[in-house]
């Protein structure tokens, strides 16, 4: 297949692996953070963390929207669904987010509430076109990438004149959650990290300088191929070894200095930032998330059911999804990784999302655990 | 169930007619229903003998009998490559033909929403009697319900198969042993792929076909080899990946498989990667897994290729000696990963 077999070449990703494995110095351990759970899939549903050496160590990070979800926010939205008889649209990723009292959406559906998956935002607006006399909530999750369509269906329903339709917005920023990894000082050393791909189209890849000058951190923005992976993991390796910290662009066919004008400005008409937004394992962290503006704020669902009041819940004591996003913690050290958590019974939301850190390796990786214990 | 002409006052108004509550009510509707539209299309001498079950004539002796059943509730009811009906048809021949047997006759049941047309409902079962016709298969017995509208999506079809197979022919799922080979019989993931392009809200325009056919033919073909086949399986729901799965757990052993020798269809390809589905989970219904010891291996890969239904099979690995039957892949890149089962549902109503 045209533009993707190029990228998934086995001859070149074996130069990739010979050259990374030249660059890594025994004598060092590298601890390289992949921000993105697009990333975190990518490694491993190709293989490509058996092909780097062992001393080059990825690092899982919160880039993965619904990991990063508290589970306030989704019982925010079974609420809505269940006492306020709304249809509620999610991106398919959420349905299966563990909530309160054993709770997700897709076992709310089952109990009744009208819970439906989508694949666009645009299907949403559909949904609410097509049923005028219900209310039609879309639960709109992710970072900048998903933003800029949220934006746009919210504009939209202004320009239609939609009555019914409303955002529970949960949008995160990438920039606050890097800062909050490398500041928080429970974190993990971080030799570098490997940028996002989507998230940099839109934002453009100067935003990084900041992160790269003050914690001293290289960055390289890469794309979701595993060989932009493996070029990326490279760069990295070279810009330690050379003691710099720059900012540096492997995925220069979608990403630009500046990024995305167009969708920044569409998405700055329609969203403001929040005071502070709570993550999952990173906690409530200020100027992180976004919120619809006051110009729009008819669309806003938190404004719609304003007897809705958001309250944080505390996660399962024995999940360690925030140490994991964190970096902290790699999946099989939490107890109930692949035992009481797996991907059919999540307790976790690492688990949930095929991007999430604990689901990627349980589904892809979990055969390693064996070989270690075995040698 | 022969009926003078005069018995019903009005001819069933197949083109603009549909199934009302008295098509399922055991009256008058019902019976013309069923004669018009089933026992016309359906028509052998089991069921023309109009009772309420089918008298069966004995099977060879040494044989053993072979039973399978299985409910379709596809949807959407046509997609590119076939409908509801074949799929009822090839689903349950293929459930018999995976005990290495050859499948002799049908029961179909029907559950039809009230308000489904009357026409769509010919095509569905002319598209059954054509699909039992080239597999050879009778349908022998049957039924029909009919549930208010708004309590069934269109018609579910549930279908039952007998056939027999010959004395000392047992693939089964717990007969894998390490060592033995892997065979494919073709590309993997057109089926799934075919129902999500026409799915609501995801439409999308790609000339991909459902591979939906009766696979019976192909493993007679196989067996014919003196192959012994430890076990054969056909990769609906779950795909590729969690049939293998199932073998590994049934059998406890381990698999290794290699990425690139897996054949997929490029628009399969394609399709599967701007979704973002693995095409190692999506459904087939016209393929098969076989795995024998490797030194029966080449001769049964080339009577599969022989086939018209296996002309793309390949040999995808190797059962391997593992106590945590997990199946593993070399992937294209170079790497390795493993290949887990299918979390949640990829796709419901595929089948």
């Amino acid at each position: 297949m045209k533009y993707v077999d190029e990228f998934r070449d086995a001859a070149l990703a074996k130069n990739l692996a010979t050259s990374i494995a030249l660059e890594a110095k025994a004598s060092r351990h590298y601890r390289l953070m992949e921000f993105c759970g697009g990333h975190t899939h990518a490694l491993s549903r190709y293989g490509v963390l058996g092909m780097l050496p062992s001393n080059v160590q990825m690092i899982h990070g919160p880039g993965c929207p619904v990991c990063v979800l508290p589970i306030g926010r989704i019982d925010f939205a079974i609420r809505l669904a269940l006492e306020y008889n709304v249809i509620l649209c999610s991106y398919g990723d959420c349905l299966r987010v563990p909530a309160s009292n054993n709770l997700s959406l897709l076992k709310a559906k089952a109990q009744g509430a009208d819970v439906r998956m989508v694949y666009s935002a645009l299907d949403a607006i559909k949904i609410a076109h097509n049923n005028p006399m219900r209310q039609v909530v879309f639960f709109a999750i992710g970072f900048e990438t998903t933003t800029p369509p949220t934006a746009s269906i919210i504009k939209q329903a202004r320009a239609v004149g939609l009555k019914n339709f409303s955002v529970l917005c949960n949008h995160v920023l990438t920039l606050p959650a890097m800062e909050a990894i490398l500041s928080q000082p429970s974190s993990v050393p971080l030799d570098g990290f490997v940028g996002p791909a989507h998230v940099s189209t839109v934002i453009g890849s100067a935003p990084y300088l900041s992160i790269a000058q003050r914690f001293h951190q290289p960055v390289v923005i890469a794309g979701f191929e595993p060989l932009d992976m493996m070029q990326a993991i490279l760069m990295l390796l070279r810009q330690v070894n050379a003691g710099c910290a720059k900012v540096e662009n492997e995925f220069t066919r979608a990403v630009t200095p500046q990024g995305n004008l167009k969708a920044q400005a569409l998405v700055n008409e329609v969203f403001e930032v929040r005071d502070a937004f709570e993550w999952r394992g990173l906690g409530v962290l200020p100027a992180s998330g976004l919120k619809i503006r006051r110009e729009f704020i008819e669309f806003d669902a938190e404004a719609r059911f304003p007897d809705l009041i958001y309250s944080s819940v505390p996660d399962n004591k024995a999940c360690e999804c925030g140490a994991i996003l964190r970096g902290e913690k790699r999946p099989q050290e939490c107890k109930i990784f692949g035992t009481v958590c797996t991907p059919d019974n999540p307790v976790g939301s690492c688990m949930v999302s095929s991007e999430g850190a604990c689901a990627a390796h349980y589904t892809y990786g979990r055969y390693q655990i064996q070989e270690t214990a075995n040698h | 169930m022969k009926k003078s002409k005069s018995f019903y006052v009005r001819p069933l108004d197949i083109n603009h007619g549909r199934v009302d509550m008295s098509h399922g009510s055991g009256g008058r509707a019902s019976a013309q229903l069923i004669e018009t539209l089933f026992a016309t299309a359906f028509d052998n001498e089991y069921l023309r003998q109009g009772n309420d079950g089918a008298t069966l004539p004995s099977i060879p002796e040494s044989c053993k009998l072979v039973m399978s059943t299985d409910a379709h509730v596809v949807s959407p009811l046509f997609f590119p490559g076939g409908d509801i009906g074949c799929l009822a048809v090839h689903g349950t021949v293929n459930d018999v033909a995976m005990m290495g047997a050859t499948p002799l006759w049908l029961s179909a049941s029907f559950i039809l929403e009230e308000g489904f047309p009357l026409s769509d409902l010919q095509r569905i079962v002319s598209s059954m009697a054509q699909a039992a016709n080239e597999a050879g298969v009778s349908i022998v017995c049957g039924d029909t319900k009919v549930v208010e509208r708004g309590k069934g999506d269109g018609v579910y079809i549930s279908t039952t198969g007998v056939g027999y197979v010959a004395e000392g022919v047992a693939p089964s799922g717990d007969g894998a042993r390490a060592g033995d080979a892997i065979l494919l019989s073709g590309s993997i993931g057109d089926h799934g792929m075919a129902i999500m392009s026409q799915r609501e809200g995801l439409q999308f325009e790609a000339d991909i076909f459902s591979d939906t056919s009766a696979l019976h033919g192909l493993v007679a073909a196989m067996l014919v080899t003196g192959a012994n086949i430890h076990v054969l399986r056909d990769p609906t729901r779950g795909g590729l990946a969690t049939t293998l799965n199932e073998i590994a757990q049934q059998s406890a052993v381990g698999m290794m498989i290699d990425e690139g020798s897996i054949p997929v269809n490029s628009t399969v390809a394609a399709a599967c990667e701007f979704l973002g589905l693995d095409p190692l989970y999506v459904a087939n219904e016209g393929k098969l897994v076989a795995i024998c010891a490797e030194s029966d291996a080449p001769q049964l890969l080339a009577a599969m290729q022989a086939h018209p239904l296996g002309r793309a099979a390949a040999r995808i690995g190797q059962v391997v000696k593992d106590e945590s039957s997990f199946v593993q892949m070399k992937t294209k890149l170079g790497g390795q990963r493993m290949v887990d089962w299918l979390t949640g549902e990829q796709l419901p109503r595929i089948c």
